[in-house]
């Protein structure tokens, strides 16, 4: 039973962490949606005052902030697609017995603890460049032209960037859950006949989703805000084909140094993390339930 | 009949395995063949065998200090992890051991705040900042990584701490030890793999953070993110010395997070698959 005074030991032992992280949530965030309603810049404050909802209105009239949306949308769809099939598919590879798996493991998550810049540099410099990457390399030995990724398909390429950096991740924890999965029940639907397809379908799957949400779900968290693999890269262009709704605001805020705008740019990234976050907490709660 | 693994059977899957790694590594792999060449080797098309030569390294220290910002990100990893687990710690444990109706409530909420874009507050963060004289502080930019992993710490230990039984403690208590026993000879020695684990994967994700280190710092706390981006200039079109620093910044935590794959695993999916 607890005793009024564990209960206040308990209170008084949460309040660090409780307390710093609500000052941390909702000080910047009220300043947000406070500047988002403002025209508000530092280096040009003339026209400086209260616009209600102009800001958002931009999002109509700016092709800007549209393509910028679209982006960040297609960014997080393709990498999804990419890293859980990839993700599946490696995972049931490497669940097979062979040789030296602990090497190929270790291999095979590396990517996931390189840093962001170092990654998006990389790709750019000794993989994709147009004349000594060596995608270029592999282009000349097979005499075709070599493709300039970040000037002709800026997206595609930081895609490709970004699924290569999630893909350990969705290996990782897929082959996790799959080593779980109880080799009784493989070898029982093995006897009954089951072919690979159906063995695949009706149990290896449905015994991986819990493990494919919690993938979808954090990965989603993490490429909604992808920044610095566009910053390094294409720096949001050409024009603003590879710019996404973070770019976009930091370009507002901190490059033109529109703060109404950038601050309704950052209130829509808040809102589309909602949506997002209100089913993910869904699932890791029914976890926590069990 | 099938389940006896054939070796033919294995031969094929460890090739196909194998392949696919490589593929994978390879990026990094280059880098670091790459950062073993001269600048003219570098830029003259494929090649696996490097000369060698060590000069890429010795002039990254030299031209840029590469030494600074690494011990920038040491002590803003090392740093932020500590103040994080010194405050997650009280936290995760008196939830794991007295929960109440709210317990739930209150994780849930916590893990929320890490779903908020970090872009989203740039602005007014950056003026908070400004007007306290934290840019390009260590201090401010520990307190800051602090709080963005403060979510994962606690939850992390939270799903640790919660596997102890608590039976144990009965049982020490029956036995006659006071609270400190308890504490020192109980409950630290079960505690401590789990803490250890929570800070491995910590300091991994404070060390790649490449946001907050970005923006907030210009030279004196700049980490190697910043360090690295600073390569993205298009003078700074040096293969082999690109590669020579990016080596330096990710080899650190490489070798860091060959070692914490389970913990990953753990820790990212909130105890959600183990």
């Amino acid at each position: 039973m607890a005793t009024q005074q564990t209960r206040s030991l308990a209170r008084f032992m949460m309040a660090p962490s409780v307390v710093l992280l609500f000052i941390w949530m909702i000080v910047p965030l009220v300043f947000t949606i406070y500047f988002s309603l403002l025209q508000y810049n530092p280096l040009n404050p003339i026209r400086d005052g209260f616009v209600w909802f102009a800001n958002y209105k931009l999002f109509y009239s700016n092709p800007a902030f549209f393509a910028a949306i679209l982006n960040t949308l297609t960014i997080v769809v393709s990498v999804l697609v990419i890293t859980v099939v990839g993700g599946i598919l490696l995972a049931m590879l490497l669940d097979q017995p062979i040789w030296g798996q602990g090497i190929v493991r270790i291999l095979v998550i590396s990517p996931f603890f390189v840093m962001p810049p170092v990654a998006a540099l990389v790709w750019k410099n000794m993989i994709m460049h147009p004349q000594y990457g060596v995608f270029a390399d592999i282009a000349r030995f097979f005499g075709a032209e070599p493709i300039d990724w970040f000037g002709q398909h800026p997206l595609t390429a930081i895609i490709l960037i970004v699924a290569w950096q999630w893909l350990p991740f969705a290996t990782l924890i897929l082959l996790t859950s799959l080593q779980s999965l109880d080799g009784e029940q493989k070898e029982a639907a093995e006897m009954d006949g089951a072919g690979f397809l159906s063995r695949f379908i009706y149990l290896t799957l449905p015994h991986m989703s819990r493990a494919i949400t919690v993938v979808i779900l954090i990965q989603t968290i993490f490429l909604l805000s992808v920044y610095a693999e566009i910053l390094v890269t294409t720096n949001g262009g050409p024009g603003y084909a590879s710019t996404n709704l973070p770019f976009l605001v930091y370009q507002k805020a901190l490059l033109e140094f529109k703060i109404g705008q950038a601050s309704a740019g950052g209130v829509i990234a808040v809102i589309l993390a909602n949506i997002v976050a209100f089913f993910a907490m869904r699932a890791v709660g029914k976890n926590l339930d069990k | 009949m099938a389940r006896a693994v054939t070796t033919q059977h294995k031969t094929i899957a460890t090739a196909a395995a194998w392949i696919v790694a490589l593929l994978i590594f390879f990026p990094i792999l280059y880098t670091i063949i790459t950062s073993f060449k001269s600048e003219q080797e570098a830029i003259q098309g494929f090649a696996l065998i490097p000369s060698g030569t060590m000069e890429s390294y010795a002039e990254v220290q030299a031209q840029s200090g590469y030494f600074k910002f690494f011990l920038n990100s040491v002590i803003l990893s090392v740093g932020s992890t500590l103040l994080a687990i010194l405050i997650a710690v009280p936290a995760a444990w008196s939830m794991a051991f007295s929960p109440t109706k709210r317990t739930k409530d209150i994780l849930m909420w916590m893990l929320s705040t890490k779903m908020m874009p970090a872009v989203a507050v740039l602005f007014p963060i950056y003026l908070i900042f400004r007007d306290s004289g934290l840019l390009d502080s260590r201090i401010g930019l520990t307190v800051m990584l602090m709080l963005i992993n403060l979510p994962i710490v606690v939850w992390m230990l939270y799903t640790y701490f919660r596997e102890i039984p608590g039976e144990i403690l009965e049982a020490a208590r029956m036995d006659g030890a006071s609270l400190w026993n308890e504490i020192i000879y109980v409950l630290t020695p079960m505690a401590v793999p789990g803490i250890a684990s929570t800070m491995l994967l910590n300091i991994i994700l404070a060390w790649n953070e490449a946001f907050w280190t970005i923006r907030l710092t210009t030279t004196n706390a700049a980490p190697l993110t910043a360090f690295i981006s600073s390569f993205s200039s298009p003078q700074g079109l040096f293969w082999a010395k690109l590669s020579a620093a990016s080596t330096l910044a990710i080899a650190p935590i490489l070798i860091m997070g060959w070692f914490s794959q389970k913990q990953l695993v753990r820790g990212l999916t909130f105890g959600a698959v183990k």
